[in-house]
């Protein structure tokens, strides 16, 4: 009974996170200026927060995988840059429309069909899923540190996406792939962009493989003692590649959200986006040591820091204190996290 | 020898450390329901107590890391309440863990004055001649007191250790399992070491699963049952038997039971495996229903032959058969050998054979998973119901099957470990000191589960650094010697100086 009590608070403990970030962020805005507080409250708002939290919350399900099976993948943000510029790439290059006297596509009436918009994004995911093969094959097959193998990914995935996007944003035309993002979908019932439901959907498909399916248990054994899981047969070296590999989708898929959400690939964005990701993670009740963690507690990790962006930025408070409240905030997390395992010890 | 007078001079001292009716509780837990220990100075006092008896709870009240709940202390006659480790080191309490506390990447001096720096204008000031004199004391005299530690081996690592409980000045020196790593050799010097300090007048308290060990050192025992002493006096007083059957409650007068067990056909053949370093050159025949026995020092390559065999460790050269066919073809691994039914029980719960933060469940099915699983997903429901099963069979005792391995006690650890070969259900399994560290109640139980299994037709092989134990349970035995295994023979050919004979020189005569 009492055991039973804890499993559930285990699994209960990121929501009671973000309903104590909602209630601290409520209090915090009555002080401040309790005008804004409607405004906090509205739909509107509550959709804006949700488009907001797609990015970090599909990259951090791919990070999920990775730092429970005792991994770290710093490269994600870059990786994400590297994917929005080879999707907006792509989409340029199968744009169609109206030819201008120079023989050039005009840019301003052209569009993207949904065979052009599909190639693109398979591309982006493709490019971003062999960036992640690349780094499990050299985590698995040569038996170095993943934080210096995704480091070097960082800096060449980064080198790519520059030298892809001469240094500046690709624009593209106009296509239907950038409403995936918009705030008020189209169909109007969708309530939530396209790209949220994305979020929401990739969430669960994540959840269930961890917590059922032998792969995400085998993912978890790796984390908990890499060992163990060579002695009881399992082959660590293929799941880690393909731990990594299925990081780099997710961090496609994030990618592909992050061209709609700008309508342009940006090769030099998303610095730090990784240190972001991994901060959701770890609030969501993953632990670095590996072993632990799960897909909602990541999502919902997303959402707390995505909540706070919002808040601070309705009260016009600048970044930097943003900045120092989402560090305390990740601290704090993993002190809870110690505190629960001196309480099970 | 001159015992009688050196019992004498104990009665007659004071004591330097007086438990009485101490109590330690941990929520609902009572741990401690009232122990009682008397230690002398200039003796050494083994404690004796099976898994979960309270010896490690008493340990850490003495040194610092838990306080009493209710009971009396007395540190030479003065109260003695530690309220951190630290204040019971200052105290003169030292405590040598089983599991070192040595930074690898430090000298020996760097390790020996942590965090008792003496230092000059901030600079760390040199106590050299006193850790030479520490060092020399322990035999350790030709050693630079700026050697890496990570370079030594682990028997003079402890060493180290007590080297830095002698610098601090302690009274009292407790050493938890000190040998359980050992190799004979660094167990004979760390008695020599222990009857030195004893005769300086340092009081120490042994733990130890090792029966014949802690009558071969101690002066004195206490034994822990439950929480509870329930019995203290003069070692030389009382026979191995007699303390076994003081620790268990009961007669343990099978210690190594028999069940009846045919042998048949010929099911491995294993010719000429040698690895990187080591095994050099091992060649066995392992038939159905045989329980075959390795003996070594430590050090001597017998876990390397298993590792080897089992895909662990790569193999260099020799053939591998099972059943007939060519098992070292194309390479061995882990996944090809439980394919093939053969199974290894790691030596090591802790960092290898268990997961330590998974549960039992997760634990007991990890390599056979294909058994509760339907196209790539778990049923959960099922696979608890296999781990409680294999727990109510092997009889391991816990809360819940979903409950971590961390709140298990070693020998339910191991059991666990064993369900796990059991539920996969292999024909060939490897067992790696199966029971290293456990208590002496869940060794006879461990015992008793693999003749079982060789009575269900199981081909084992179990590596032992404790011969008593494969001659109450192996059919044959081979003994190893620098990585090379010596001829496989009935057990009862093996006398015991024919094995130290080999195992120290690799000579049969």
């Amino acid at each position: 009974m009492k055991d039973n009590f804890k499993k559930q608070l285990n699994i209960l403990l990121p929501f009671i996170g973000l309903i104590f970030v909602i209630i601290v962020v409520t209090v915090f805005i009555l002080i401040k200026d309790s005008s804004k507080l409607n405004d906090f409250y509205s739909l509107f708002n509550l959709k804006l927060i949700m488009r907001q939290t797609v990015v970090v919350g599909i990259g951090a399900l791919g990070m999920t995988l990775v730092i429970i099976s005792g991994g770290i993948d710093l490269s994600v943000g870059s990786i994400v840059a590297l994917g929005s510029v080879v999707c907006a790439t792509v989409m340029t290059a199968m744009a169609t429309g109206p030819v201008g006297p120079d023989g050039m596509l005009n840019m301003s009436e052209a569009t993207v069909s949904t065979g052009g918009i599909a190639v693109a994004l398979l591309a982006s995911v493709g490019v971003c899923s062999l960036c992640g093969l690349m780094n499990g094959v050299v985590t698995a097959k040569f038996k170095m540190m993943p934080f210096i193998v995704t480091l070097g990914t960082m800096q060449i995935a980064r080198g790519i996406a520059k030298i892809a996007g001469n240094d500046e944003r690709v624009r593209t035309p106009d296509n239907g792939f950038q409403s995936f993002m918009d705030q008020y979908p189209d169909p109007e019932w969708l309530f939530f962009a396209p790209g949220v439901w994305v979020m929401i959907g990739l969430t669960i498909i994540v959840g269930l493989m961890l917590k059922f399916s032998v792969m995400g248990r085998y993912i978890y054994a790796i984390g908990s003692n890499e060992d163990t899981a060579r002695l009881c047969g399992i082959n660590v070296e293929k799941y880690k590649i393909l731990i990594y590999t299925l990081c780099g989708v997710l961090t496609g898929v994030a990618a592909c959200m992050d061209y709609s959400n700008l309508g342009s690939g940006n090769p030099v964005g998303n610095i730090g986006l990784e240190l972001n990701i991994i901060a959701a993670v770890v609030i969501g009740g993953a632990s670095l040591n590996g072993g632990e963690g799960s897909a909602l507690g990541s999502l919902i990790g997303a959402l707390i820091m995505a909540i706070l962006v919002n808040a601070f930025t309705k009260l016009s408070i600048p970044q930097a204190y943003q900045e120092i409240t989402i560090g305390a905030i990740i601290i704090l997390a993993v002190g809870i996290d110690k505190l629960k395992h001196r309480k099970a010890a | 020898m001159d015992q009688p007078t050196q019992v004498k001079t104990i009665h007659m001292a004071e004591p330097i450390l007086h438990l009485k009716n101490v109590h330690k509780r941990f929520g609902p837990v009572h741990a401690l329901k009232g122990v009682e220990l008397l230690i002398y100075p200039g003796e050494v006092h083994a404690l004796i107590g099976e898994n979960g008896a309270g010896k490690s709870t008493m340990m850490k009240v003495l040194s610092g890391a838990h306080q009493a709940t209710e009971g009396d202390i007395k540190l030479e006659g003065q109260p003695y309440q530690p309220q951190n480790p630290n204040e019971g080191r200052r105290a003169g309490v030292a405590m040598i863990y089983q599991e070192l506390n040595l930074a690898a990447h430090l000298t020996i001096e760097e390790n020996i004055t942590l965090g008792a720096e003496k230092s000059k204008f901030g600079f760390v000031e040199s106590q050299s001649s006193k850790i030479k004199e520490a060092l020399e004391l322990l035999g350790l005299g030709n050693l630079s007191p700026n050697t890496k530690v990570g370079s030594l081996n682990i028997g003079t690592q402890q060493l180290i250790e007590i080297a830095r409980a002698i610098v601090a000045d302690a009274k009292i020196i407790i050493m938890d399992e000190p040998t359980s790593s050992l190799s004979r050799e660094d167990t004979e010097k760390l008695f020599e070491v222990t009857k030195t300090l004893r005769d300086r007048g340092v009081a120490l308290i042994y733990i130890s699963h090792f029966l014949e060990e802690v009558k071969e050192i101690s002066d004195r025992y206490t034994i822990l049952r439950d929480g509870m002493t329930c019995g203290t006096g003069m070692l030389e007083d009382v026979t191995v038997p007699e303390i076994a059957e003081m620790l268990v409650g009961r007669s343990l007068d099978n210690m190594y039971p028999h069940v009846e067990h045919e042998i048949g056909e010929t099911v491995m053949n294993v010719k000429g495996v040698k690895g990187i370093d080591f095994p050099k050159d091992a060649s066995f025949e392992l038939r159905k229903g045989e329980i075959m026995g390795v003996f070594g020092l430590v050090g001597a390559g017998r876990s390397e032959m298993l590792r080897c065999i089992f895909g662990l460790d790569p193999l260099v050269d020799g053939e591998v058969f099972i059943e007939g066919e060519a098992h070292h073809k194309g390479g061995i691994t882990p996944k090809k050998s439980l394919k093939s039914g053969l199974d290894l029980c790691s030596e090591d719960r802790k960092t290898e054979g268990l997961a330590q933060s998974m549960s039992i469940a997760v634990n007991t099915t990890l390599s056979a998973l294909s058994k509760e699983s339907n196209k790539g997903f778990i049923n959960l429901r099922k696979e608890k119901a296999i781990a409680d099963e294999w727990a109510q069979k092997l009889q391991t005792k816990c809360h819940s099957t979903l409950d971590p391995m961390t709140t298990l006690s070693g020998g339910n650890q191991q059991k666990v470990a064993i369900a796990r070969l059991m539920n996969h259900d292999s024909q060939i399994l490897f067992f790696d000191e199966p029971t290293r560290g456990i208590d002496v109640g869940s060794k006879a139980e461990i015992y008793q589960l693999i003749q079982e299994l060789a009575a269900n037709g199981k081909s084992i092989v179990m590596v032992s650094s404790y011969l008593p134990e494969l001659q109450g349970v192996c059919d044959t035995m081979g003994v190893m010697y620098r990585g090379v295994l010596s001829p496989v023979e009935p057990i009862k050919d093996w006398t015991k100086h024919k094995v130290m004979m080999f195992a120290t020189t690799g000579q049969m005569t």
